[in-house]
């Protein structure tokens, strides 16, 4: 579209609604990144620059187990999700019309997060399974799968089906066709679902809270009871570790989505 | 020979669905079908001794739910909510509104942007408010410092901390979709709109608001019903002062062990969510099928 009058006049104060919302998204994050690196030990006031907090939270074992209970649960609950929900969206697309079916297949994407917590805490008391590590993993395999299906079904939506046919015809079963046609044409949006699950099982805290062991520590339920026990400059170290991962994940994630895109 | 590798491709294609279907589905039904199953059941249920429930049938626990003192939760809770999707929708829509305007590389720049604080860990963000709104915070400092006061004062443990804590967290949820729809309503109509010499005030409330209702809809109810539920923010921010229906359910559950009376206050939570897509069902409808016969 050509570049209109309309629009070049328009553009000065319409740079207004983005710097104000970027200072609010910001400013917060700015200031934790900044203390991060503050000398001394009040969370607020500057008595100069150093790693020392960082040093601290690598030495913080709390800090680091509770890391590794979440990266184990978030690889298992991803593994779980993308197997499943890459499945069900490719047995949705293909062998079913009911829009029930895929209502109910993506639902757990939208329940809030509170009443799936105390229906799966109810479920495993139910069940007497006992809360664990493994439990967590199961609730957010859940959730997850739901919204590998949403992702790869987005990408299944028009695709052309001529080469699974030709596969076929050309005598490869079932199998051989899923893994060699349909699996390498969606693969773009299988990585981005999977991508999704694992951040999202990383930062969730509300059916980890509800259902982990009493031994079971995740890196948000550490964070939280950091949070309430009162300030420590240590957070600061931890948040800016976490906002630089998170960062770098959704840029390689906007990137597989491009991929695909151009596909 | 060929026959029998005829029957064997039809017995694939038969067994195709369920091996495909299946995993998902039960996996599914069992972990989130049932316990949600069992919430609705608890709700009819008594509370347990020593936690948990009998299973004697009863109706008790919506009586209970109706006592004033819940209903003035419930209340608050969703004046809460709707104040912080009020305020996100006055600030989201001109951020989606600017986002369009932006050249095409600049806009995936700006998505990325206002995407990453929402990935960044949920607890660290209140904690950044923490640190923020304190009365030894970068809040107070500011405003000490140009002399706006000169004496420091917390404003954390208030509504008004709650509510800018589940704006700033929910905001992302809000500019995607509204971006979504502004972005779908062609340059060209609005063009036509400001040829045809509507004012730009005029363009914006017959042209581009109403074709942007759905979105703006959708980004409420996304920011709307998680903030209803939400406990942590109330906890955190509000300091215990400001209590909402999360935190009730939380407490049923967690300390009370009144897991009946819990389910029945979080099935008011489902509710009120089911109405808000009800809603959002009947306006789109009403918008887009007006659009079609103008």
């Amino acid at each position: 579209m050509p570049d209109t009058g309309v629009r070049r006049r328009g553009l000065s104060w319409q740079w207004l609604p983005l710097v104000v919302c970027g200072a609010f998204l910001y400013i917060p994050i700015a200031v934790l990144v900044a203390m991060s690196f503050n000398d001394g030990g009040s969370a607020y006031s500057w008595d100069g620059f150093s790693f020392r907090w960082y040093g601290e939270l690598a030495a913080d074992d709390r800090i680091i187990s509770a890391l590794g209970s979440s990266l184990a649960i978030a690889a298992g609950a991803t593994a779980i999700a993308t197997v499943l929900g890459t499945l069900l969206a490719v047995g949705l697309a293909r062998h079913t019309r009911s829009k029930l079916l895929e209502a109910s297949a993506m639902a757990p994407a939208i329940l809030p997060d509170l009443l799936l917590a105390i229906g799966l805490l109810s479920f495993y008391y139910v069940a007497e399974i006992p809360k664990s590590a493994t439990t967590v993993l199961l609730g957010h395999a859940a959730f997850g799968t739901a919204f590998v299906v949403a992702v790869v079904r987005a990408r299944l939506t028009g695709m052309d089906s001529s080469a699974e046919e030709a596969s076929r015809d050309l005598g490869a079963n079932a199998l051989t066709t899923f893994v060699r046609i349909t699996i390498p044409s969606i693969a773009p949006a299988i990585v981005a679902g999977a991508l999704l699950v694992f951040t999202l099982s990383l930062d969730e805290f509300v059916i980890a809270f509800f259902t982990a062991g009493p031994t079971t520590q995740t890196l948000p339920i550490a964070v939280y009871s950091m949070v309430r026990a009162g300030v420590t400059p240590e957070i600061n170290a931890l948040a800016t570790v976490l906002v630089v991962v998170s960062v770098a994940v959704v840029v390689l994630a906007a990137k597989t989505v491009r991929r695909s895109e151009d596909a | 020979m060929s026959d029998l590798r005829q029957r064997q491709r039809r017995l694939a294609r038969l067994a195709e669905p369920a091996v495909l279907l299946t995993p998902g589905l039960l996996f599914t039904a069992i972990f989130v079908g049932a316990p949600v199953l069992l919430v609705l059941a608890y709700m009819f249920a008594e509370r347990g001794r020593f936690g948990g429930v009998e299973w004697t049938f009863t109706l008790e626990n919506f009586r209970r739910a109706n006592d004033a003192l819940y209903l003035d939760v419930l209340w608050s809770s969703i004046g809460i909510a709707g104040t912080a999707t009020a305020i996100a929708l006055v600030i989201g829509y001109p951020t989606a509104y600017a986002i369009t305007r932006l050249p095409r590389r600049w806009r995936t720049v700006a998505l990325v942007l206002v995407v990453v604080p929402f990935w960044t860990n949920f607890l660290i963000r209140m904690y950044a408010w923490i640190v923020l709104l304190n009365s030894q915070g970068v809040v107070n400092d500011t405003l000490v410092g140009s002399g706006v006061t000169d004496e420091r004062r917390s404003f954390l443990y208030t509504d008004g901390a709650v509510v800018a804590g589940l704006v700033y967290v929910y905001l992302p949820l809000m500019i995607l979709p509204l971006y979504a729809a502004i972005e779908r309503v062609e340059g060209e109509l609005m063009e036509a709109s400001s040829d045809l010499g509507a004012s730009k005030v005029r363009t914006f409330w017959s042209v581009l608001l109403p074709l942007t209702l759905p979105g703006a809809i959708t980004g409420s109810i996304l920011v709307f019903v998680p903030s209803l539920g939400n406990f942590v923010v109330p906890e955190l921010l509000g300091g215990g002062k400001t209590v909402m229906v999360g935190n009730l359910i939380r407490d049923q559950f967690l300390k009370v062990q009144d897991w009946p009376f819990g389910s029945v206050l979080a099935f008011v939570v489902v509710v009120a969510l089911f109405v808000m897509f009800l809603l959002q069902a009947v306006v789109t409808r009403r918008i887009e099928g007006g659009g079609r016969h103008a």
